[in-house]
């Protein structure tokens, strides 16, 4: 080749664009005193960060590593730590702490699942995720009518705070962070969970965890909630409001597109409505009169992480972006902590399949490592028979040591962001917030979410994107392996299934029986009253429903009690 | 002579919120030219089957993925009995386990359907049914 079809070199090109030089300089600058400040942080212990053949791999790379520069590339990626976020929400992400491996896990009474969670814990899991069955999800205590043949099939039984201290016995809450899926009733679940660590002697001000307290999102696609949307609003500001001073350093909410995206909408719809929702629950912290600096950062996210592998990834990135840029330019936060979105992933549950069900694995392995490319936070992968069942252990093991090979195997947490400046992943990212943004537009129009939540919006947005799904699948224009083609093998059904038998229903029945046998009745009542006479008031209902707890009252009758003045949420049936 | 529509109370029982799978089968057994009731969610074995009988269905299809198929199954298909709606076909789908699937249509109750089965497969069971048991019932 002449020389003379040599490429110009950017500095070279610089030299003749005096703009162009400026930014150059100024990117050259900024990466010199990230990786300045950030480039010799503490490493994870004895890990090699050099690939396999022996080349040393940087904690970040940017445009200037391949000679190229992007003019974009200060306004819509920056530095990892830095607004926007684009490329993750902490400086050194996994190069300094992996991410929290938190397997959502829960069957049968509190005594089983304190020892699944043990032999998570002994198998190197680093979080626990607490799955609760549907009668406390609901809000009914394990011996209500309405909770028959659902005690502790679909997750753990706990219907007060006994059952949330033998869920925790021995298992240091100092130490273990955990979370919780909780909606409607999280005020009493967060509840117990704080009388549990206070009774361990946690100092509740130094607590760290999450319940998940997202109901909007239950109206729209998960549909565990107990009270109308006011009334539920109300009680998640309660409590924003109480635990910004007492337990500030717990996540008192984790705004979640999971279940919006397994009901069935699509990866804009999930990141479009989870951020709406997100800046709905803003906006009430900032009406209650909270500084946003204050609670924003208490807030973190939760996603889906389904099959379109790059996607997914785009999906995180624009996410942190798009909340970044809102809650700096809209909601006037200061602090960078308030701009920055946290989030815990998890592998897509619909996407696991009853044919072949090993090949479940598969799926979840390429699911995982799309939410570690996207720089989540924490991660559950699923197990390859939760199609079928709740997971057996051996399946629970499998799935944890997927994330095991891809933290210690793969070499992905070496670098930050690593697909950053790929054409297609930028592309989509963009393309992500360009559509997000539009979805926000649209239901600005239509009067914000509550009113798009009663007229039905969202619940008839998300079952049109599952028909859609659906009818794309049955006219083989969507493959699914083992559904609709590569069927061959579907006979073999032979896995074990972890079963729940009726005996735990009887043995949860007889805790509770026992608790209300020995609690000081007159304590119980006393708590509730003030409880009611607080909601009629219109106080801040923490404290009054912490009573009640320590006086051991239990899920059932704390609800009882705020229903009778807040009325129970019907849904009006869309079809 | 015209055909009667096939008339399917889709049914959501238990405290169990997913409804993706209802939604889906309920629009696919309307776009086959079927009548659909759709219960909504949270619904009592007692208040599906009073539904059931209001609105004359031939066919009760019950969406569980809560694990508590072992339950409200049978209590629907007695309450079934018990109202003297046997002649209703009871169908479903859901979470179940292939063995739960067998003892359950010992007991009496219909075909499952489980995850992965395309909708055309559920409008098909059940005009086959209807066809063999149902067809000539309200003509004349």
């Amino acid at each position: 080749m002449g020389e003379e079809k040599k490429r110009p070199s950017i500095d070279e090109l610089s030299a003749e664009n005096q703009g162009l030089k400026a930014e150059l300089e100024k990117l050259r600058r900024e990466r010199a005193a990230w990786l300045g400040k950030y480039g010799s942080v503490p490493k994870r212990d004895e890990v090699l960060f050099d690939t396999l053949s022996g080349c040393e791999v940087q904690p970040l790379y940017t445009p200037l590593d391949i000679g190229t520069y992007d003019p974009a590339y200060a306004d819509k990626l920056g530095f990892p730590g830095e607004y926007p976020f684009t490329r993750g929400p902490y400086t050194t992400m996994y190069r300094t702490r992996l991410w929290t491996m938190r397997q959502f896990s829960g069957f049968g009474t509190s005594e089983e699942t304190n020892q699944r969670y043990k032999y998570l814990l002994d198998h190197g899991q680093t979080g626990l995720s607490v799955a609760f069955d549907f009668p406390t999800l609901m809000g009914y205590d394990s011996d209500d009518r309405r909770s028959e043949g659902e005690v502790g099939v679909c997750g753990v039984a706990i219907s007060s705070l006994a059952d949330m201290e033998t869920l925790f016995d021995g298992i240091p809450l100092k130490d273990v962070s955990v979370s919780m899926t909780i909606n409607g009733p999280a005020m009493m679940l967060y509840c117990f969970l704080l009388a549990t660590a206070e009774k361990q002697g946690v100092d509740i001000r130094e607590f760290r965890g999450t319940i998940q307290n997202d109901i909007l999102k239950e109206y729209m696609a998960q549909h565990a909630w107990i009270f109308p949307p006011e009334p539920a609003l109300k009680i998640i500001a309660d409590i924003f409001e109480w635990s910004s001073v007492n337990a500030p350093k717990f996540n008192t909410i984790s705004i979640s597109g999971y279940h919006i995206r397994e009901a069935g909408s699509t990866a804009l719809q999930e990141l479009a409505f989870t951020l709406k929702n997100g800046f709905t629950y803003v906006e009430k912290g900032i009406k209650r009169g909270l500084d946003v600096n204050e609670f924003a950062p208490r807030l973190s996210f939760f996603w889906d992480v389904h099959n379109d592998f790059f996607e997914e990834i785009a999906k995180f990135r624009a996410a942190r972006r798009i909340w970044a840029r809102h809650m700096k330019e809209i909601y006037g936060a200061k602090d960078p902590d308030s701009w920055r979105l946290r989030t815990h992933a998890q592998t897509a549950g619909v996407s696991l399949m009853a044919q072949q069900p090993e090949n479940n694995i598969t799926r979840v392995a390429y699911q995982g490592l799309a939410a570690v490319l996207g720089g989540t936070q924490s991660l559950h992968t699923n197990a390859l028979d939760e199609t079928l069942a709740l997971p057996t252990e051996k399946a629970v093991r499998i799935a944890l040591r997927t994330q095991q090979i891809l933290a210690y195997e793969t070499g992905v947490p070496s670098t930050i962001d690593p697909l950053a400046g790929s054409y297609y992943v930028e592309w989509l990212t963009d393309q992500m917030e360009e559509g997000a943004e539009r979805i926000f537009a649209e239901i600005d129009e239509m009067g914000g979410v509550v009113k798009g939540i009663e007229d039905g919006y969202f619940q008839g947005q998300i079952a049109l994107s599952a028909e859609r799904f659906q009818h794309e699948v049955e006219t083989n224009r969507r493959i699914i392996v083992g559904v609709n083609d590569f069927t061959g093998g579907n006979e073999d059904l032979s896995i074990d299934l972890l079963r729940i038998g009726p005996e735990i229903e009887e043995k949860q029945r007889q805790r509770l029986a026992d608790l209300r046998e020995r609690r000081d009745q007159a304590e119980v009542d006393g708590a509730l009253e003030r409880l009611a006479e607080a909601a009629r008031n219109d106080e801040n209902l923490m404290e009054p429903v912490l009573d009640a707890v320590r006086a051991y009252a239990t899920l059932g009758e704390i609800r009882h009690a705020l229903e009778k003045i807040y009325g129970r949420f019907r849904e009006p049936v869309f079809f | 002579m015209v055909e009667r529509k096939i008339r399917v109370l889709v049914g959501k029982p238990g405290l169990d919120g997913h409804d993706r799978g209802a939604k889906v089968v309920a629009a696919a057994l309307r776009d086959a030219g079927m009548e659909v009731i759709y219960t909504g969610l949270h619904q009592t074995p007692e208040q599906i089957v009073q539904a059931a009988i209001q609105e004359d269905v031939d066919v009760v299809a019950l969406s569980i993925l809560s694990g508590a198929h072992m339950t409200l199954f049978p209590r629907v298909l007695n309450l079934l009995r018990e109202e003297g709606a046997d002649h209703v076909l009871l169908t479903g789908g859901g979470i179940i386990p292939s063995e739960d699937m067998e003892k359950l249509q010992e007991m009496g109750v219909g075909q499952l359907f489980g995850p992965g089965t395309p909708t055309t497969d559920a409008v098909a069971y059940i005009r086959e049914w209807f066809t063999k048991n149902r067809a000539g019932d309200d003509e004349g």
